[in-house]
């Protein structure tokens, strides 16, 4: 609860209607796209400004006040559940694109713009921003850049930290601290914007960024190849890297998401496929063509069963149909769906994909994968039921077993969606006891009195090992 | 992964938690994985920025109610009341939540502990229990609006002020109500119009209730156009009031008792189609099998009859012969005479219905089909929204009749009467220069069909 002198401070900064205690505000910040993850906060707020944001931290911070800053809240790790309750602090009245700079090719915007209408905003004057979340119609650029997310775009154009230059944010004690700018090239003292990057709400509140922005690729071609053999795709993806050709999109589907996919969009999927990959190239004309060319090469040398090059832009999004569907799919499927995000080397997809799938079936649980083959990242996802505890422990469990699989491949927790609460207990399998200690050194130094976004990130105790210790 | 946290769960002490718990569909409300992702397209999101004000946050509320997380209060159904049921929701999400379910429920479980102060009671019985239900009040009431308007006292209360007494937004209703007829389609045409040619298949019309008093001529135009395109038309006269006001106001037995009359009516005729030209009605008619699912004498047959609803736009477009259409007058200019459309919510998000009226306005020759930004988003009619919901329907008009000026068209075409009425409103206070009309598709594409012979 927080006492009256504070309520009325608060009050005074944003107004009334900006300041919530009532019951409908506090139920309605009490979760985010996590599933089974729910807490109340004490308070609502929804500043406009980097000096309310700064007003705001500085009572917090006199009061020892949880803060828990929010975008749209569609994080999947649970990280703006307010766990510690607190204030839940929206960034939704932050939204305006302040500057598209021509000459420079950045832009300047609150963090609370949708990215999405960012995205379609600078493609209106012939630009390009590439980090593309599944989320971006919903989600907030403020919430991209505190979860560093990345999308389809990924392995050929970079994710989110590729694209942010410098950053206005706000410290725990409420001082305004500007990092970077519009520059390429600066390397006075330590990196801070990238240090915020990924942040997770957890360093600073970020109320303002300088995005970098490219030209617009000229054409793009989209193509779909399908495999009986999973290894057959798996290669085709270590290959077409290694001919150094970087496909702006490159995505896997293996076998059970398939299934649900054409159970859900009746495009006549052949079922007996081990996966498929949706490849995409964007860039001049020629080049586009002479990729496109190379890769169905490749993929006839590694057996593919059925190759399909769109002819325009209609064919293409045909093609990419199956890729769109797979969320809404699996969705579909059960009440309860946990989209998870295991990333591994590259030449690891195939045995990942296996592995996941008999972990899958040594727990009984349904787990289909899909996700981004050309870096590594897949979405393992499980389709259960919230209200079945005694399944819900098992998916746990198996999910338990597929991180674990993941780090030892040679990959990581997680490669987009965060760490939040969801994550926390394997952190340390990653980055191990003396990266958990800079790191909480890290977050020392910004927040002395750990009220930015308390209890995510670093967990009370690192969840055991499944199997036995690997190196 | 952690578990749910949160408060003490509250005991149902509460009534209306009891009676959401007895009502909401739990299994809807586990669906929701809170994603988000309906947030962009809800109207009431829009205006506020506020996530009690999105379905998601609404869903949250309805699940905390039913958990004993929030004790559904005042404030609780000002949230519920203040969603337009435009269940624009429903196809952003990936789950398939059926919001439009839960929001019916929801308001069912507020209308039965609902203490409304006794003028309110006595007019919505007055409303629901003898004026919809019963054909010969409404037609009466036509017929007196009818009388009213044509003796000119209609000019008199208008010029006397006395219609300022009331709620800003109705008086500025009354302005732009069309004439009311008390000689609605059955009257007129009889109760089977023969298809134009060889008949393509048999179909049914729903004539409606305030259509069939306040735009009889667009039901008789309906018949004629889908007579045109090769249809033989059924107007069974029997049948009532399909039961969506009811429905939207948490009256749910007064819909059910309604829709029954109303299957039992259309199933002896045995047709192929049964044709609505109200998004309003047709998305409470296509959704029948689900009013009726624990209805066992009715389910079978309540499923015959939802399978069978169709849209008029739809049904030309589909399965009919499209007719000719073309402009009649020419515009000042040289350039052809611009017309856009204003979605009906229901038509689009429910009945799936928001390509055939584009593709009939594109076959008009000589005039341009301009799209409206944001044509999907709800108008803020619904219903009676905009009696009860002055100052959100206000905003949510005031934005869409910027983009309808953006538009520059002569024609704003809409499928549904609480559009149509909207949109005449919206033009009325918002367009400046007041030279755009609206008009209900149906009218439109009649005034310009070309006969063949
Ligand atoms: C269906 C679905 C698909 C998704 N697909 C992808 C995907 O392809 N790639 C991907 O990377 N993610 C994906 N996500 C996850 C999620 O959408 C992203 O993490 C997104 O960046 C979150 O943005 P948000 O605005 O909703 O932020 P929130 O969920 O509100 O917040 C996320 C985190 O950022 C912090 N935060 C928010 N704003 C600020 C700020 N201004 N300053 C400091 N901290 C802040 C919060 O405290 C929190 O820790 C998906 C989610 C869903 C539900
Ligand atoms: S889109 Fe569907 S699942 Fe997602 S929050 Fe909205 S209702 Fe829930
Ligand atoms: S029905 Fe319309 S107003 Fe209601 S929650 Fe859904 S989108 Fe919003």
């Amino acid at each position: 609860m927080l006492n009256e002198a504070v309520v009325r401070q608060l009050r005074e900064i944003v107004g009334g209607k900006f300041f919530r205690t009532d019951q409908e505000a506090l139920i309605t910040h009490s979760y985010d796209g996590t599933p089974m993850l729910q807490a109340l906060p004490d308070a609502v707020i929804y500043p406009e400004s980097t000096e309310q944001v700064s007003e705001i931290m500085k009572i917090a911070n006199s009061n020892l006040i949880p803060i828990v800053t929010r975008g749209s809240g569609s994080n999947l790790c649970g990280g703006t559940v307010p766990l510690q309750g607190g204030i839940v602090m929206v960034m939704h009245r932050m939204n305006k694109i302040i500057e598209v700079d021509m000459e420079n090719l950045t832009a300047i915007v609150q963090p609370g713009v949708i990215t999405g209408q960012f995205i379609t905003h600078v493609e209106g004057l012939g630009l390009f921003y590439p980090p593309d979340p599944s989320s971006m119609k919903i989600s907030t650029i403020g919430g991209n850049i505190a979860e560093c997310s990345g999308g389809l775009r990924g392995l050929k154009y970079g994710t989110t930290k590729d694209y942010v230059l410098g950053l206005t944010a706000v410290l725990a004690n409420g001082s305004i601290i500007r990092t970077g700018g519009k520059l390429t090239k600066d390397v006075a003292g330590y990196d801070l914007t990238k240090l915020l990057v990924g942040s997770e709400g957890t360093l600073a509140v970020i109320t303002e960024a300088i995005l970098k922005l490219i030209p617009q690729p000229k054409t793009k071609k989209t193509m779909v190849a399908m495999y009986k053999d999973i290894y057959g795709a798996a290669r085709t993806v270590s290959k077409i890297i290694k001919n150094q050709i970087i496909p702006a999109t490159l995505e896997i589907l293996d076998n059970p998401t398939i299934r649900v996919v054409d159970d859900f969009a009746k495009i006549g999927l052949p079922l007996d496929m081990a996966a498929i990959l949706i490849i995409e190239q964007d860039g001049e004309p020629e080049m586009v063509e002479r990729d496109i060319e190379k890769i169905q090469l490749i993929c006839k040398e590694e057996q593919a069963d059925r190759i399909d090059v769109a002819a325009d832009r209609e064919e293409a999004e045909k093609l990419l149909t199956a890729r769109r569907s797979a969320f809404t799919a699996l969705a579909r499927l059960r009440p309860t769906t946990i989209l998870e995000d295991a990333t591994v080397p590259r030449s690891k997809i195939a045995e990942m994909i296996l592995r996941t799938n008999a972990i899958a079936q040594k727990y009984n649980v349904n787990i289909a994968t899909f996700g981004h083959a050309g870096d590594g990242n897949l979405h393992p996802t499980a389709t259960t039921d919230a209200r079945d505890h005694e399944e819900v422990h098992r998916v746990e469990e198996a999910f338990a077993e597929i991180f674990e699989a993941a780090i030892e491949l040679g990959g990581t927790i997680t490669g987009e969606h965060g760490v939040g609460v969801v994550k926390a207990p394997y952190l340390e399998w990653k980055v191990g006891e003396a990266g958990v200690e800079v790191m909480k050194g890290i977050k020392g130094a910004f927040d002395p009195l750990n009220i930015l976004n308390p209890s995510k990130i670093f967990a009370k105790e690192t969840k055991k090992r499944v199997v036995v210790q690997h190196g | 992964m952690a578990s749910t946290t949160g408060k003490p769960v509250i005991e149902h002490a509460n009534p209306l938690a009891r009676t959401l718990l007895e009502k909401l569909d739990y299994d809807q409300l586990t669906n929701c994985m809170r994603c988000g992702f309906c947030l962009p397209a809800c109207p009431t999101f829009h205006e506020t920025g506020m996530e009690p004000a999105s379905p998601r946050g609404r869903i949250a509320m309805m699940k905390a109610a039913v958990d004993g997380l929030m004790v559904p209060d005042q404030q609780f159904q000002d949230q519920m009341n203040l969603c337009l049921g435009c269940r624009a929701c429903e196809p952003s999400c990936p789950a398939d939540v059926k919001y439009g379910q839960l929001i019916e429920q929801t308001k069912e479980a507020i209308e039965e502990h609902a203490t409304h102060s006794l003028p309110i009671k006595v007019i919505r019985k007055t409303v629901f229990k003898n004026l919809f239900p019963k054909r010969g009040s409404l037609k009466l009431l036509g017929g007196s609006l009818a009388v009213y308007q044509k003796s000119g006292l209609q000019k008199v209360v208008q010029s006397t002020g006395v219609m300022k007494l009331f709620p800003k937004q109705l008086s500025e209703m009354e302005a732009i109500l069309p004439s009311a007829s008390s000689k609605g389609v059955v009257e007129r045409l009889g109760t089977f119009y023969p298809a134009k040619g060889e008949a393509i298949a048999k179909v049914a019309m729903f004539r409606g209730c305030i259509m069939d008093v306040m735009f009889a001529d667009t039901n008789v135009n309906t018949v004629e156009l889908l007579s045109a395109a090769g249809f033989d038309v059924y107007i069974p006269e029997s049948q009532v009031c399909c039961g969506a006001l009811h429905a939207h106001s948490g009256e749910m037995n007064g819909a059910r008792e309604l829709a029954a009359v109303n299957i039992d009516i259309f199933k002896q005729l045995d047709v192929d189609y049964i044709v609505s030209n109200a998004g309003g009605c047709g998305a409470l008619l296509v959704e029948y099998d689900h009013l009726m699912q624990d209805n066992k004498k009715y389910s079978e047959s309540a499923k015959w009859f939802a399978s069978r609803v169709i849209d008029v736009s739809t049904l030309i477009v589909e399965k009919g012969r499209v007719p000719k259409f073309a402009q009649k007058e020419s515009s000042p200019h040289a350039e052809k005479i611009k017309v856009t459309y204003q979605d009906s919510c229901h038509l689009r998000n429910v009945m799936k219905g928001s390509s055939a009226p584009r593709k009939l306005m594109k076959e008009i020759v000589n005039a341009e089909y301009v799209e409206m930004a944001q044509s999907d988003r709800c108008c803020g009619s619904a219903g009676i929204y905009n009696v009860v919901q002055p100052e959100m329907a206000g905003s949510i008009l005031e934005h869409k009749m910027e983009h309808a000026n953006n538009t520059q068209a002569s024609y704003m075409l809409t499928s549904n009467p609480g559009c149509l009425l909207q949109m005449k409103l919206g033009i009325e206070k918002h367009k400046p220069d007041q030279t755009m009309k609206a008009m209900h598709i149906v009218d439109f594409l009649h005034d310009r069909m070309i006969l063949s012979e």
